[in-house]
């Protein structure tokens, strides 16, 4: 019995599909939910934001198998320059004035800008940190992204000119972060972690996580390769910083501190490391379960941390371990399961935007 | 600045150093033994400078009472970590034992603040009172403080050096399954580890309530960290090495603030940290690790 195989294009085409429809729902899910729609709307914006942390976290701590503790500090560096950058441009005056789609020019320079500063201190900071493994990458990444905070707090005060403000924070940075922008965004940066992971060098770095002497061994340039992971991974936090700044509308570097990279972690280890689906789904889950327990929120950080530990003990490859969904072959599998009857699977699954 | 600024600087930092030095050869030991970072250890003196500040401001004890409940709390606190987080992941990978050692700390950290309050608590300094050499201005607190660790360390050193348990616990760290043929009890070496290590922490806290007056919930993060600095900075598994670099950090610090930099003394002590671990990957005296195919 011969089996069905989807084509590549059908399954883009599928998931394109499903990734429109996600999108109708939430955007009618909102905009029916009348005066809670402002609510619901903030809370599905910093779910995105999570999810491309997650997600671009778990190309190092997953795919790769180290375990950085900075990413915050890209995270900050995104944020700044994304919102230095809009802050120069008149985007929010045109933003008051209602004209949105003149903004979005405005929005892309500026994700690109925070993706390549990112990228450009990820690169800085990857070169040496990667020399290291293990215990002491963690402590020389968690060094360089205190030093960014710390910098981020003093630089104005030594070179006499106002730039981050400091301590008083970022302030009056335009809000171009609406629904449609982080949910563009966010499809985005898991596809550009889809096609990176599925491809030739994708597939260098999880060789790298398996076993690092044997893929030198077999000629794979180690060095390129755990700095490339590392560099698209701090350029996706930029991007996720520029977004959070473009949401929140005013920084301060205290928000980076090394438990801001700690949540970011908890979210990657609990999903699974190494399962894409499992960071965006703990993403979703653990910035959503403190809304709902708004009451209970001086537990918050204690459920947080327990689950961690209890999660490590009991199952330590996490919720997902390095399962990763894909529509496609959930979909192949139905069609072969009802060989014979007509293609009518489509409608299964709420569907994941990304896995092809 | 002159000259007897400077030295009192020095002796500042020395001050800050010997705690810093005391909570990273906590962090030396447990890693020599079973290669984890124990990131709880920091909070663990947080625990015990709690326990210091309840006894004396609130139940009015004896400094001397304090201090012992201060040390034998941190070292239950420790060992009870060690047996129900750590114990059942011992042949688990190593990243999954250093993301529960987070766990813990951040676990302890969110505990305390709900059980002692997210707000600062202050208290009467434990040891008052200076005496002048020279023209420099030393506090008793300093010169306890300085005695105390240098004391300790020694101690330390003959334990490991010297003693049977010593012998045991070398043993361990060097070869774990060779060590166990040899009729060593792994779980009880480990045991006494993490106990040595947490009592370490206990008299670091006592000593940086002396030198600080405050206890606060994340107090042991910051301080944690910089000690755990010290620890890789000095040569993770090495007992002097956690010395020097407790000194090293403790005085660079403390020179940085002297130069008014004060705001900038974080960014500086990892700073150094990052510069060392790429000359020197295993820090000063660290040993060089041959990786086997």
């Amino acid at each position: 019995m011969k089996k069905t195989k989807l084509s590549t294009p059908v399954r883009y085409t599928i998931n394109t599909v499903l990734t429109i429809i996600l999108w109708a729902l939430l955007t009618l899910f909102v905009s029916s939910s009348g005066l809670k729609g402002e609510y619901y709307r903030g809370i599905l914006i910093t779910i995105g934001i999570n999810i491309i942390l997650a997600t671009s976290l778990n190309v190092v701590c997953g795919y790769l198998g180290q375990l950085p503790l900075g990413h915050a500090g890209f995270m900050a560096v995104g944020a700044y320059a994304g919102a230095i950058f809009m802050k120069s441009t008149p985007a929010a005056t045109l933003l008051r004035a209602g004209n949105h789609a003149a903004v979005i020019p405005y929005i892309i320079i500026a994700v690109l800008v925070s993706a390549v500063v990112a990228g450009i201190f990820g690169l800085l900071i990857g070169i040496p940190a990667l020399r290291l493994k293990g215990d002491y990458l963690a402590i020389i990444t968690l060094g360089f992204g205190e030093i960014i905070r710390v910098v981020l707090t003093n630089i104005d005060s030594v070179l006499g000119f106002k730039f981050t403000y400091g301590a008083s924070g970022l302030a009056r940075i335009p809000k171009f972060t609406s629904l449609n922008v982080i949910f563009v965004f966010t499809v985005i940066c898991l596809f550009l972690i889809h096609v990176f992971m599925k491809s030739r060098h994708g597939r260098a770095v999880l060789s790298i996580r398996d076993n690092e002497i044997a893929a030198e061994s077999v000629g794979i340039n180690t060095t390129f390769y755990k700095t490339a992971a590392f560099v698209f991974s701090a350029m996706l936090a930029g991007i996720a910083g520029c977004l959070y700044a473009g949401y929140i509308g005013s920084l301060y570097p205290s928000t980076f501190k090394f438990m801001k990279s700690i949540e970011i972690l908890v979210m990657v280890v609990l999903g699974g490391m190494g399962s894409m689906l499992g960071s965006v789904i703990s993403a979703i889950v653990l910035t959503a379960l403190p809304e709902l327990l708004r009451s209970f929120s001086d537990y918050r950080m204690v459920v947080y941390s327990l689950a961690l530990v209890l999660m490590m003990l009991f199952r330590p490859k996490g919720l997902m371990g390095t399962y990763d969904f894909s529509m496609g072959n959930t979909i192949e599998k139905i069609i072969n399961r009802i060989r014979g009857g007509r293609r009518k699977a489509d409608t299964a699954d709420t569907g994941k935007e990304v896995q092809g | 600045m002159t000259f007897s600024l400077l030295i009192a600087q020095l002796i500042n930092g020395l001050q800050t150093g010997s705690v810093y030095a005391l909570v990273a050869l906590g962090y030396s030991m447990v890693y020599g033994i079973i290669k984890l970072l124990n990131f709880a250890h920091g909070d663990i003196i947080m625990v015990g400078a709690y326990m210091v500040y309840y006894a004396i401001a609130s139940f009015a004890l004896p400094p001397v009472v304090a201090i012992i409940l201060a040390i034998g709390v941190s070292t239950l606190l420790g060992v009870t970590v060690e047996k129900v987080a750590y114990t059942p992941l011992r042949s688990a990978p190593r990243l999954s034992l250093l993301i529960t050692a987070i766990g813990v700390s951040f676990l302890l950290e969110n505990g305390a603040q709900l059980v002692f309050g997210a707000d600062q608590k202050s208290m009467d300094p434990l040891i008052t009172g200076s005496v002048m050499f020279g023209r420099v201005n030393v506090s008793y607190t300093a010169i306890v403080t300085i005695v105390v660790s240098l004391i300790i360390m020694i101690l330390l050193w003959f334990v490991v050096n010297k003693t049977k348990a010593g012998k045991a616990m070398r043993a361990v760290s060097e070869d774990m399954g060779a060590a166990q043929l040899m009729g060593i009890s792994l779980n009880r070496t480990i045991s006494m580890t993490f106990a040595i290590g947490s009592a370490l922490a206990g008299i670091g806290s006592v000593l940086y309530l002396a030198a600080y007056t405050q206890a606060s919930p994340t107090m042991g993060s910051m301080l944690g960290i910089k000690a755990f600095v010290a620890a890789v900075l000095g040569g993770i598994g090495s007992i002097p090495g956690a010395m020097i670099g407790g000194f090293t950090i403790g005085v660079l610090e403390a020179l940085v603030a002297a130069a008014g930099f004060s705001m900038w003394k974080d960014a500086a002590v990892f700073l150094v940290l990052i510069i060392v671990l790429l000359f020197k990957p295993t820090g000063f005296l660290g040993k060089k690790m041959q990786e086997k195919v």
